[in-house]
């Protein structure tokens, strides 16, 4: 398995990068981690005719906090993501998504930018980004554009961004007093990917009820998605394991759930059921001991 | 890609008869349709204002560090990084057995890090410090993690040996106070079809014990 021939391009900016970009139009494709995309390429799956690496534009693996808001570059590695000491303190819930990604060698290599612009509807990141309400950042030769999670997701393996456009950074919001959050994931017992995976958090108000719940689901749906019956179901309710469990079962409403060789339509919606309630039980849990 | 093996989970519609394969070709298909649009647009933009060098498809020159040794390769840019070493250096400890990132054979350790070589290609590992199974002896003497495999009866047929002790060499440079969950994470991106499962672990852990000592 060899991949199609192609030209190969190294810049050291985004500005670099995106003004290649925006000159090979369809031709270029982004390589970072190359984890999904090299096998691809060897599959004949795509066949790229200009391969743009960005994996040496320093600019894109930062993790750093501004004023409450974590950015996280595009390059981070999985393992980056598992192993940070602010994102631990401060945003656990993707220290939590990481460690459940793939196996070693992935996490070593594969990015959270191009596992996100990968869309594949059963990734881990989808379901952490939609529930934290993130937003993505994307560069081109046009401009910079800020697109909110729930936006950028729109069907299998297909994203928001534009063909010339670079994913140079993630934005999510620390975690608020009285807050928890939790990712739990049935993982395919070969591949590793989310046969259901739920992200959650929950803040609780001042007298311990349910302020804002947030529930994002991946590997149930073509897209990752978030589960808004799920999270007006508990607003202003206590997190008791009743409201949580009557809560979760909108977890697949109005949803068009896949089927597949692993999992039933009708199993994976039990599933997200289920997941849904443990990961609100955890986040809860976790917001009333912080 | 994902791993093991190709999944249905892309399947579209209800029926079940939409291969996850089917899918990424319609969809690639459908990709360079929309592409044609933006072609159009992009004939308006800039010029050319890159100062990047473009390389290949030919072959381009490539310098490599495997092992503390400096190597000067001519390669294209599509050659991965297990098979420049496999077929360029005669490096041939690194095996190729999915190549596509899910067995773990090829097993390599870069930059301190244990990475699938098939995954990588050999251009995006310019200056970078490259460790193969055959960088690991030292003045003749297997290393620790080595011998805790022989010891242990860690391999059958021994064609995944290779990637395994590199995964465990790398986990073992990181951390030495390992619980046998850890060692199976660890160990958890390679796979050994004779089940030696057993072994491996007793001998990632022994080794662990041996170089702490």
């Amino acid at each position: 398995m060899i991949p199609q021939s192609f030209e190969y391009h190294a810049p050291r900016t985004v500005a670099e990068a995106s003004s290649l970009l925006a000159r090979l139009g369809s031709d270029g494709k982004i390589l970072a981690g190359g984890h999904s995309l090299v096998p691809m390429m060897k599959l004949r799956l795509a066949a790229p005719k200009h391969i743009v690496d960005i994996g040496r534009i320093a600019e894109l693996a930062h993790i750093r906090e501004e004023d409450g808001t974590i950015q996280i570059g595009a390059l981070a590695t999985h393992f980056n993501i598992e192993s940070s000491p602010l994102l631990k303190d401060r945003c656990p819930l993707l220290v939590e998504t990481a460690r459940e990604i793939g196996d070693v060698q992935v996490r070593n290599r594969g990015t959270i930018g191009g596992s996100l612009a990968h869309a594949d509807p059963a990734a881990d990141w989808p379901a952490a980004i939609l529930a934290l309400g993130g937003e993505i950042l994307a560069v081109s030769a046009r401009g910079e554009r800020r697109i909110p999670a729930r936006d950028f997701f729109l069907d299998v393996m297909t994203s928001a961004l534009e063909f010339d456009e670079i994913l140079t950074a993630i934005r999510v919001p620390a975690l608020p007093a009285r807050g928890g959050d939790a990712y739990l994931k049935l993982h395919h017992p070969a591949s590793g990917f989310a046969v259901v995976g739920v992200a959650a958090r929950v803040l609780l108000n001042a007298q311990g009820a349910v302020q804002e719940a947030a529930v994002g689901i991946t590997g149930v749906a073509p897209k990752a998605y978030r589960a808004t019956g799920v999270e007006a179901a508990l607003r202003g309710k206590s997190p008791s394991a009743r409201h949580i469990e009557a809560a979760a079962s909108h977890a697949a409403d109005g949803i068009e759930v896949n089927s597949d060789l692993y999992a039933s339509a009708d199993y994976r919606r039990h599933l997200a059921a289920i997941y849904t309630r443990r990961a609100l039980e955890r986040a809860a849990e976790r917001a009333a001991a912080s | 890609m994902r791993g093991k093996k190709p999944k249905d989970a892309a399947q579209k519609g209800g029926n079940g008869a939409v291969t996850r394969r089917d899918f990424l070709r319609g969809a690639s298909l459908a990709v360079s349709t929309g592409l044609l649009a933006a072609d159009g647009a992009a004939v308006a933009s800039p010029p050319e204002s890159s100062a990047a060098a473009v390389v290949g498809p030919g072959k381009v020159p490539v310098t490599l560090r495997v092992n503390g040794q400096v190597h000067r390769l001519e390669l294209e840019p599509r050659v991965t990084l297990l098979d420049a070493l496999r077929n360029d250096l005669d490096t041939t400890g690194s095996k190729r057995v999915c190549d596509r990132g899910t067995c773990g054979a090829c097993t390599m350790i870069v930059d301190g890090k244990a990475v699938y070589s098939c995954s990588l290609l050999a251009i995006e590992a310019e200056g970078r410090n490259i460790t193969t199974i055959e960088g690991l002896m030292k003045d003749g003497r297997l290393s620790p993690v080595m011998q805790a495999f022989i010891d242990n009866d860690a391999q059958q047929c021994g064609f995944c040996t290779p990637g395994f002790v590199m995964a465990a060499t790398a986990l073992l440079a990181e951390r030495r106070h390992l619980t046998p969950e850890e060692v199976n994470r660890g160990l958890g991106g390679n796979i050994c079809r004779c089940g030696t499962y057993h072994g491996l672990r007793l001998a990632a852990l022994e080794a662990a014990k041996r170089m702490k000592a």
